[in-house]
């Protein structure tokens, strides 16, 4: 999973947009990350963490896909350099959306990566600016044939009815509710609902969930339902919404994720999901979860992070338009050139030449490719460039060499440039660098190393 | 197989160079047509003398065309260079061996650039399609990456080195102002200097070569018909040029406190001359100083000091009008402006007025009339990937 390293203070809203905000933070992705942007990067954690398994194929879900009309799921696939022969597929326009792309996945076959983002804002001093948060989460789903399985499920009940409870057309920056109340009466029946089919099915009671985990969009409604599923209070999972936010479409994997780092084996696991109906998913832990590591643990993820001007968050959302450097915007990117060098460009890989040197870009003379996305580099020299063209300058941009060889001058991000200096650790991380001509430009940066969180 | 040079078979018989500024009133063809002019009137001839032309520009054309229309040429041939910012210096090393090599009897080198038709600040550089992961970095970004490597490898501390910069700039400013020609014809000092704002690491605009509009020609013909057309020629003692393959970019080795390809350059341009000792057989040098760091290294590169000193020499005043070896003493980039495809030739112009004594008294080179050879360097690129020309014109027909 992945959540961005900025951080709204939330009691920074109000006295600039007059009303909103509260207490507490919520994410914010930095202006080079969209949501295809964030998946690739949950997508890399889940990967990583089982090392030995290649999805056979990838789900991407998301309320804010950066295109239409063209599958936003290839550009993982790209980046996680899969088969030809594994397929790529697109859930987009709301929080039920993962939960379909879930059930897709798992009832297909072999392993299949599933990976959720989105960016939740509306307009200045709204509910939805404040409860919201960025972030991507994503799993990998599978059989015992796979690899080692976390969790089964064991249950899936859902409950679903056309009702107008929260709406945006495409193109819209924010979504319109209706009265509270009425989607509150809607949810409440329908999760409830849900959620004893599930746990019929599985032949369980709701005394015997170890985890309940409530997502949705009516956040009155998952507050208040909790209460009416007979799960004792304690067993309910911290749902982030004082540090992260609500991460829309992500929110589901994200949640699920954080429970299974706290989960122990034979555990069971509940995930209700409240969305335009409902989905409730019984989970029950195995063994292999206590051998099971990630790096960057969601508890550590969500405790990091570095702070954003309220100023600045609406300018990276578009809703303050500041003025831009005076110098020419970069044309679009060309997609015949970006299609031959797809590996560079969406997978970080170099070459190696015959004497194991290392070279980046790859150089057309050397027989061997060589992948560096998860290779740790070192600061050689640096610069802040405040002349360049840039969506946000100024430009903070180092020569990194890279453990284990290889050398690249080099964009970074997700820093301050009073924090860079010569010998700083960076690892690099997938962007989005600009737009032009409705082409967005995915390609790599470098950012600080700064421990587990991130 | 070697690089032989032509040393004193080719001779300078003819300079013309407009002001460098912002020329608003001018175009690219208004500015080639008052170069070639002064060329064609300091030599004698007029464009039908010519037999073949060469036109550097790095972007305010494409083709001959570019200058065969506003010459009105009838018949003859035009070769456009490119080169990065060392295209003027390229172009007149292409008419140079023309001419060496027999093809031609005289031939001309105009070399022009128009930037300030683009609206923006500084030079903006074309960008062909790409994928997209190409560095969108200013050049001023990429050289002031130098100041904290060479910095840290002298052990100059922060400081010093913005003095060195700021005594560079201030240096090139003292004899811009003493050019008629030159876009900055104020002086500066290095406590104006140190103040200014950064714009790009420890770089301010100030460190930044001026960006003007300009034009500059030379007419060359072989060494042994020079006398017909001038009493005082420039003959070429070495012409040497490097494209480096970009290494610089990629290999951990490389430090950011010198540059390969000129150093390189440089060994073949003094073998070509038979320069042993650069620093006491130079009457003076043109430098590229893009910007200051660019010059500081530069020093070293080219072998006018050892090593890890330059910054010291600069202090010292080594390279100033009246120091042991003036560099450039027309102002340089930094104050006659850089119009990319005008300035290798605008180089050679200072080395032309100098040594053949029509320097203004008040910029006259301290070496004037004890040595007679002029050295230029033009660069084009960042640190890493460049190229490199060196040029060694002298009096003398050895």
């Amino acid at each position: 999973m992945h959540v961005p390293y900025r951080r709204l203070d939330r009691t920074g809203i109000a006295p600039v947009a007059g009303l909103g905000g509260g207490k507490g933070t919520r994410s914010v992705a930095c202006f080079d990350e969209d949501t295809t942007s964030m998946a690739v990067e949950a997508a890399r954690a889940a990967v990583r963490s089982a090392p030995d398994v290649e999805p056979a194929s990838v789900w991407f879900a998301t309320v804010a896909p950066p295109y239409l009309d063209k599958t936003n799921a290839t550009a993982i696939h790209a980046a996680l350099r899969l088969p030809r022969s594994a397929p790529a597929y697109d859930a987009i326009g709301s929080m039920r959306s993962t939960l379909g792309a879930l059930r897709a996945a798992l009832g297909g076959r072999g392993a299949a990566l599933v990976a959720a983002a989105d960016l939740r804002s509306g307009l200045p001093g709204s509910g939805d600016e404040a409860t919201g948060g960025d972030g991507a989460a994503a799993v990998l789903v599978g059989d015992d044939g796979d690899g080692p399985v976390l969790a089964e499920v064991v249950a899936w009940s859902t409950a679903t009815e056309e009702f107008l409870d929260r709406w945006r057309t495409p193109g819209e920056s924010r979504s319109k509710l209706w009265e509270e109340k009425f989607g509150e009466l809607h949810y409440t029946e329908l999760g409830v609902e849900a959620f004893n089919a599930a746990l019929k099915d599985a032949g369980l009671t709701a005394e015997e969930v170890d985890h309940l985990v409530v997502v949705g969009t009516h956040d009155r409604a998952v507050r208040g339902i909790t209460k009416k599923l007979g799960v004792p209070p304690d067993r309910l999972a911290d749902d982030f919404s004082a540090t992260v936010g609500n991460t829309g479409a992500a929110h589901p994997l994200l949640l699920l994720a954080a429970t299974l780092e706290k989960a122990r084996p034979g555990q069971t696991l509940a995930l209700l999901t409240l969305s335009d109906g409902a989905d409730a998913i019984i989970f029950k832990t195995t063994g292999a979860l206590a051998d099971h590591r990630v790096a960057r643990t969601v508890a550590a993820q969500v405790g990091a992070g570095g702070p954003i001007a309220y100023g600045k968050f609406l300018s990276w959302r578009g809703l303050l338009n500041v003025e831009p450097p005076r110098r020419p915007e970069p044309s679009r990117t060309s997609s015949s050139a970006a299609g031959r060098n797809l590996d560079w460009k969406f997978a970080f890989v170099g070459s190696e030449a015959e004497d194991g040197t290392i070279r980046l870009p790859p150089s057309p003379n050397d027989p061997t490719r060589h992948a560096m996305a998860e290779a740790i580099g070192t600061i050689v020299t640096y610069t802040v460039d405040r002349l360049a063209y840039s969506p946000s300058p100024p430009i903070v941009f180092a020569v990194v060499d890279f453990d284990g060889g290889g050398r690249l001058p080099i964009e970074l991000t997700d820093v301050d440039d009073s924090e860079v200096s010569i010998g700083m650790k960076v690892e690099m991380t997938f962007r989005r660098l600009f737009t032009a001509d409705g082409i967005h430009n995915y390609f790599w940066k470098a950012r600080p190393v700064r421990g587990e969180g991130g | 197989m070697g690089s032989h040079g032509i040393r004193d078979r080719i001779a300078i018989i003819g300079m013309g160079c407009t002001r460098f500024t912002e020329h608003w009133d001018k175009g690219a063809p208004e500015l080639m047509i008052e170069a070639s002019n002064e060329a064609f009137a300091s030599a004698g001839l007029t464009k039908n003398d010519i037999d073949a032309y060469w036109l550097g520009t790095a972007s305010s054309g494409f083709s001959g065309l570019t200058l065969s229309k506003p010459l009105e040429l009838e018949g003859k041939p035009v070769t456009r260079v490119e080169n990065f910012c060392a295209t003027g210096s390229d172009a007149l090393r292409q008419s140079a061996y023309a001419v060496a090599s027999g093809a031609y009897d005289v031939a001309m080198t105009v070399g022009v650039e128009k930037v300030k038709d683009s609206g923006y600040q500084g030079l903006t550089a074309t960008q062909l399609p790409n994928d997209g992961t190409v560095r969108t970095l200013t050049a001023a970004a990429m050289y002031s990456m130098i100041v904290p490597a060479y910095a840290k490898k002298y052990g100059v501390d922060k400081d010093e080195i913005k003095t060195v910069l700021a005594r560079i700039a201030s240096k090139n400013h003292y004899n811009g102002a003493r050019n008629p020609r030159a876009q900055f014809q104020r002086e500066m000092s290095v406590e104006q200097l140190v103040a200014m704002p950064k714009v790009a690491g420890d770089l301010s605009v100030f460190d930044c070569s001026g960006v003007g509009d300009g034009s500059a020609a030379a007419i060359v013909c072989r060494a042994e018909d020079a006398h017909r057309y001038t009493d005082k020629p420039l003959y070429i003692k070495a012409l040497s040029f490097v494209a480096g393959n970009g290494k610089g970019l990629t290999d951990p080795a490389y430090d950011y406190t010198t540059f390969p390809e000129i150093v390189a350059c440089a060994e073949d341009a003094y073998h070509q001359a038979g320069v042993d000792d650069p620093r006491t057989e130079l009457a003076m040098a043109e430098v590229h100083d893009c910007f200051t760091p660019t010059e500081m290294v530069l020093m070293e590169d080219l072998g006018f000091c050892e090593r890890g000193t330059a910054w010291k020499e600069i202090l010292a005043g080594a390279f100033d009008l009246d120091g042991d070896l003036p560099v450039n003493p027309d102002g340089g980039l930094k104050s006659f402006g850089h119009p990319v495809g005008a300035s290798g030739l605008r180089m050679m112009f200072e080395a032309w007025l100098q040594l053949r004594g029509e320097a203004p008294e008040q910029r006259r080179i301290s070496t004037y009339g004890s040595r007679d050879l002029a050295l230029t360097h033009n660069l084009g690129g960042y640190p890493g990937e460049m190229v490199s020309f060196i040029s060694i014109l002298g009096t003398n027909p050895g």
